[in-house]
């Protein structure tokens, strides 16, 4: 399928490239080592102990031809020495867009982000999670799609449809950062008959007025989160992806210091009909103490009102996020990003912190430290509680 | 009776002379600021009529220890004619590689707060982010936010100050005053010429009034017989001892663009 659709693309290439008068090819990408500690035993079977080494690979291959045609084409490949199910490939993107002064098309695989929050993105629906990748669901898998953009002064109107799902991905039975039992994807099954090719359909309108974004989406089709149901006499998960109606409101006012910010969603199709939201803001306080550097507070609320039994699982069903961002404002890109967040209901919690600087003009590191505490049995984060982390990433881009 | 008229006409002389000197002053008060707006205005209206343009820039950042770090970006401008309604810009980052896309949507306004818009490609996010920080650095470099932003004429009251020879030139010596909140500067004085009207270097007051950089405009090109651009920006810090240099390549006027290509929809497709 893959194959087909590189050659489709190619095809549209050639075709292309006769109306075309100017051509401009990038490559850009970066490599990345990335080595993971846990420094507490591991609290299942067969989960390895110690350090994760762990490489990843992501050449981008951007073709402009004249002002109309854009092509991209970025592959991702991880290999990590500890966990089969993390090592993986991916294609991110592999798109041909058209591109007209109020409209445009695209078609291909790409990867589209909706929303403003900072702790969950709630309303960012179109991408399959890459979870093996990291646990702040943050990275996400290719998506084929065609997308019509129409642009009107009074907005922009986007229209998706989706032929093919893509799977989330799970740590495999050697992996950290998972269940006490790990997922089958093998045996995966869905609410729809024609299962992965179901043809999914989303529509998103956004707009700014004054100090107002707002951004209106609707999605129907194959949730992109599965339920996990026990097989086996509970020896393994089975992911079971229902049909899922949702709709999401994504709306941000921007202030002189505060950013004001609010995700919404209702859902149907997964359990009684529910709805969930996040918000809050952030406030940054500029050249703090005459330096450079600027200091942001982040805190929002979380709300995810689904059932409890047979419905894909969430650990933000009323939590609270507390985030600090310093960012030094240097040659060097400096920041530094700690967050904070606490369930409110079984008081579990856990804190993360990320660094970030350049190191001359095509390195780069990066830290990210996580620590599950109050783990206690039942708890949403129980089966993490001997998964407190640190990664170190040094990224050389080219 | 003469007394009276003696008295009266005693205050009409005083009234008159005071009115004469105090209206001499006003006048020659409203000189000066006229002068000053005058001079800026010739020489903002004598870049303008571009309608768009596109530039590569390289940004070249010095430490004081002369250690260098550079970036590479384009910027695309769009003009809106009215001066009461700042221009739109779009500058998209090509170098360093970790930042490559990296994309920042502008809309000017004259005194309130700019519209901002940031797109991190890492996520393929877009972000609208707050344009307060008007004295932070943009991206490291000697350059604030608003030196770059803050071109428009109306966003200062002016002041002209002397004429003096300034290099090859004699040149106008014009203070301003930011209009709008959250400037770094108390003010900035200006050197414009007098033969074509470029502004030739700039002085930058801090808050507290103390002498913070000076930028010198190099390299000064006019396209389509109409608009000057310089093409070398250096600006030393004085009080850190680092500087940045601003090198302009491959202008472009009048290609097209419009206002749909200044929406925030077009900043994940921009490069």
């Amino acid at each position: 399928m893959r194959a087909s659709l590189l050659a489709i693309l190619f095809v549209l290439a050639c075709t292309a490239t006769t109306a075309s008068d100017r051509y401009e090819l990038e490559l850009s990408g970066s490599v990345t080592y990335e080595p993971r500690w846990f420094f507490d035993d591991a609290q299942f079977p067969r989960q390895f102990n110690g350090v994760q080494n762990s490489f990843t690979l992501e050449p981008e291959w951007f073709l402009e031809m004249g002002s109309k045609h854009q092509f991209s084409l970025v592959p991702f490949a991880r290999y990590d020495a500890r966990d089969d199910e993390r090592s993986h490939v991916d294609l991110r993107e592999a798109y041909w867009r058209y591109i007209e002064d109020d409209w445009e098309l695209l078609i291909g695989v790409n990867r589209e982000f909706w929303g403003v929050t900072e702790s969950r993105h709630l309303v960012n629906i179109l991408n399959q999670i890459d979870q093996v990748e990291n646990i702040d669901e943050e990275d996400y898998l290719g998506q084929l799609m065609i997308n019509l953009t129409l642009q009107k002064n009074f907005g922009r109107f986007s229209f998706y449809i989706l032929p093919h799902f893509r799977e989330r991905t799970f740590a495999g039975t050697n992996g950290r950062l998972r269940g006490p039992v790990t997922v089958d994807k093998d045996a995966v099954t869905y609410e729809s008959g024609a299962e992965e090719w179901h043809t999914d359909v989303a529509f998103r309108y956004s707009h700014f007025a004054g100090d107002w974004d707002i951004g209106v989406s609707y999605f129907y089709g194959t949730g992109r989160e599965p339920t996990l149901l026990p097989v086996g006499n509970g020896s393994r998960l089975l992911p079971h992806y229902e049909i899922i109606h949702q709709a999401g409101i994504d709306l941000q006012y921007t202030h002189e210091e505060w950013l004001w910010k609010f995700e919404g969603i209702v859902r149907e199709g997964q359990g009684d009909t529910f709805a969930a939201t996040v918000a809050g803001f952030e406030y940054t306080i500029f050249q703090i103490a005459d330096s450079n550097a600027d200091l942001g507070l982040l805190l929002e609320h979380l709300y995810d009102g689904r059932d409890d039994r047979n419905v894909p699982v969430t650990a933000l069903e009323n939590d609270l996020f507390a985030g600090v961002r310093y960012t030094f404002n240097d040659i060097n890109d400096t920041a530094v990003l700690a967050g904070f967040i606490t369930d409110l209901e079984d008081e579990s919690n856990s804190a993360r912190v990320e660094a970030e600087r350049r190191i001359g003009d095509h390195w780069k590191v990066e830290i990210e430290a996580q620590w599950f505490s109050n783990t206690r049995a039942g708890s949403s984060t129980a089966s993490f509680k001997n998964d407190d982390f640190t990664t170190f990433k040094i990224s050389r881009f080219f | 009776m003469r007394l009276p008229d003696y008295n009266f006409i005693s205050l009409r002389i005083v009234f008159t002379t005071f009115f004469i000197v105090a209206s001499a002053a006003v006048l020659a008060e409203q000189t000066t600021e006229e002068k000053g707006f005058e001079i800026a205005a010739r020489s903002d209206r004598s870049d303008r009529g571009f309608s768009d343009s596109t530039v590569d820039l390289k940004m070249v950042l010095r430490n004081a220890a002369n250690k260098e770090s550079s970036r590479t970006l384009v910027i695309k401008t769009l003009e809106i004619p009215d001066e009461n309604v700042g221009d739109k810009s779009l500058v998209v980052f090509d170098s360093p590689r970790d930042i490559n896309g990296t994309a920042l949507l502008s809309h000017a306004k004259i005194l309130d707060p700019d519209d901002q818009w940031l797109y991190l490609p890492a996520l393929k996010r877009v972000k609208r982010i707050s344009s307060t920080n008007k004295s932070g650095p943009f991206v490291g470099s000697e350059f604030a936010f608003e030196d770059f932003t803050a071109t428009e004429l109306n966003k200062y009251t002016y002041k002209w100050l002397r004429e003096e020879p300034c290099g090859e030139f004699t040149c106008d010596v014009v203070e301003r005053y930011p209009r709008y909140e959250n400037s770094g500067y108390t003010k900035q004085i200006s050197w414009v010429d007098q033969s074509v009207y470029q502004v030739r270097q700039v002085d930058f007051y801090d808050r507290k009034d103390s002498l913070l950089k000076t930028l010198t405009l190099l390299d000064y090109k006019e396209y389509e017989g109409s608009y000057w651009r310089s093409h070398k920006f250096v600006m030393k810090n004085h009080q850190t001892g680092k500087s940045t240099e601003l090198i302009y390549s491959n202008y472009q006027f009048k290609t097209g663009l419009d206002e749909n290509d200044f929406v925030k929809g077009v900043l994940k497709r921009a490069r």
